[in-house]
């Protein structure tokens, strides 16, 4: 198998509150990972554990084959400096874009490439551009996010999350803050990069997205992956109860075939 | 009582008062600096996760923050030398108690510049693998700087003014030529009068300046 992440026995506790109690995941190379869960289920929790944005508070995470960190006496330790250089291999996409309001748009997006990747100013303008152009954004590069759309705002945050050359994109319920009308244009942005063979782990409320373009889809509940498999399967015969009141709830206001 | 203004004696020692005015700005000039620079410092320390730093720092903040200037010139210059052994001359001791108590003033302001900065922008920053320094001065502090400009000009303008105190220690500055000159006069309230049109007639400007400069900025967000 080509796992290019594998999560172990993951467990993540903020105090008393149990989050996450045991997740054992892999995620191939090309693969698009849906989670799906309530809020509360822990899926968000369980994507930035991936990157670390949230340290785990047990299990163990392999990234190419390498386990991240070091185990002493039991408990994993991790190094800045290592999962900074990590971070700069999985790129993220939030909820509520996070683009630089300082700098312009091509600003934003040779930011990560300049400070931290070490690049030229030449080289990441031209990566910039790149990407940009990628995400259909190419005349937008001299703008500063204020004067962009919500969906154009996060088209560029998944561009500035490409331009690091990522082995892998993590998405934050990327739509929850568009206007439904812009929704649109930024899934399908990630679906061209689904169809491109980027591996990505989504965490996302839009069935129609999981449904149609997830290799696999987790359905968390409880802290626990209550459910998974292809979409197609899981969301058409769910299992369990729970997944059939999650996918009730979601559908209950449907327009009739 | 009526008073019959006379400026004559004033005008005829405008050496005297311009002098003394070179001294203010070179006063404000360190103190302005050493303060707004150094609460930078302090702030970010107040700011910082780790206790090594943020104690001092806050310890820093409270102590300069709850003494008077005033005193702390006088301090400096009478106390100090005595506790240490270190000569202190005017200018020093009224560097000191100005700028140590604008950087308890100011670090205030930064912190609090600081904290209003979305969070997710120190996520995006470490998302992106930038270090917490990197986040800090390529991300939060531009946007903070330029939220807080207001809150610090007006610092500006209240160190310019408290170079006055540095006269308690007789350090050539504008009030303190301005006694000589009431003084040897006998002419205390046009030689005052014209210490407060002096400060005004530097600071009015001044302020505009600074009133263009934030429209400046705020265009270009």
């Amino acid at each position: 198998m080509n796992a290019i992440l594998r999560i172990e026995n993951l467990h993540k506790r903020f105090g008393d509150l149990t989050v996450l109690a045991g997740i054992d995941a892999a995620v191939e190379a090309g693969e698009t990972v849906v989670l799906l869960g309530s809020s509360g289920s822990g899926k968000s929790t369980l994507l930035r554990c991936i990157n670390f944005m949230e340290t785990p508070t047990e299990g163990r995470i392999t990234l190419h084959g390498r386990l991240v960190g070091e185990e002493r006496g039991g408990v994993m330790r991790y190094r800045e400096s290592e999962l900074c250089k990590l971070r700069t291999r999985i790129g993220m996409v939030f909820q509520h874009f996070n683009l630089f309001p300082h700098m312009t748009v091509l600003r934003n997006i040779m930011e990560g490439q300049v400070t931290v990747l070490k690049r030229g100013a030449a080289e990441a303008a031209a990566k910039a551009r790149e990407q940009l152009a990628r995400v259909g954004l190419s005349d937008k590069a001299d703008e500063y996010p204020a004067r962009l759309s919500g969906g154009q705002k996060q088209r560029v945050a998944i561009a500035r999350a490409l331009a690091m050359d990522p082995d892998m994109m993590l998405f934050d319920e990327v739509t929850s803050a568009l206007d439904p009308e812009l929704v649109g244009e930024v899934l399908k942005t990630m679906r061209r990069l689904t169809e491109e063979g980027m591996t990505m782990v989504v965490v996302t409320h839009e069935l129609g997205f999981a449904y149609h373009v997830a290799n696999r889809v987790l359905f968390l509940d409880q802290g626990v992956i209550l459910e998974q498999g292809e979409p197609q399967q899981v969301l058409k015969e769910p299992a369990t109860q729970r997944m059939r009141e999650f996918l009730d709830g979601h559908s209950l206001f449907k327009l009739p075939d | 009582m009526e008073h019959t203004w006379d400026f004559a004696a004033i005008l005829a020692n405008w050496r005297v008062l311009w002098v003394g005015l070179q001294g203010t700005l070179i006063v404000f000039a360190a103190t302005v600096t050493l303060g707004l620079g150094g609460g930078l410092l302090v702030g970010v320390c107040r700011y910082a996760k780790t206790p090594l730093l943020r104690l001092p720092s806050m310890a820093f903040v409270e102590v300069f923050r709850n003494t008077p200037v005033l005193v702390q010139i006088i301090w400096f210059y009478y106390a100090f030398p005595i506790l240490t052994g270190i000569e202190v001359n005017p200018f020093l001791a009224a560097v000191l108690g100005i700028s140590l108590n604008t950087m308890a003033f100011s670090a205030e302001i930064y912190r609090a510049g600081i904290q209003s900065i979305e969070p997710g922008q120190w996520e995006a920053g470490r998302a992106l693998g930038m270090a917490y320094q990197q986040t800090l001065r390529r991300i939060i502090l531009p946007v903070a700087i330029k939220r807080i400009l207001p809150a610090l000009t007006n610092r500006g303008i209240e160190v310019f003014k408290m170079s006055t105190l540095a006269s308690v220690v007789a350090y050539v500055e504008t009030l303190n030529q301005a006694k000589l000159i009431a003084d040897l006069n006998f002419n205390p309230i046009e030689s005052y009068t014209a210490v407060a049109l002096i400060f005004f007639a530097v600071l009015y400007p001044a302020v505009q300046g600074t009133y263009i400069l934030e429209r400046m900025l705020r265009k270009s967000e």
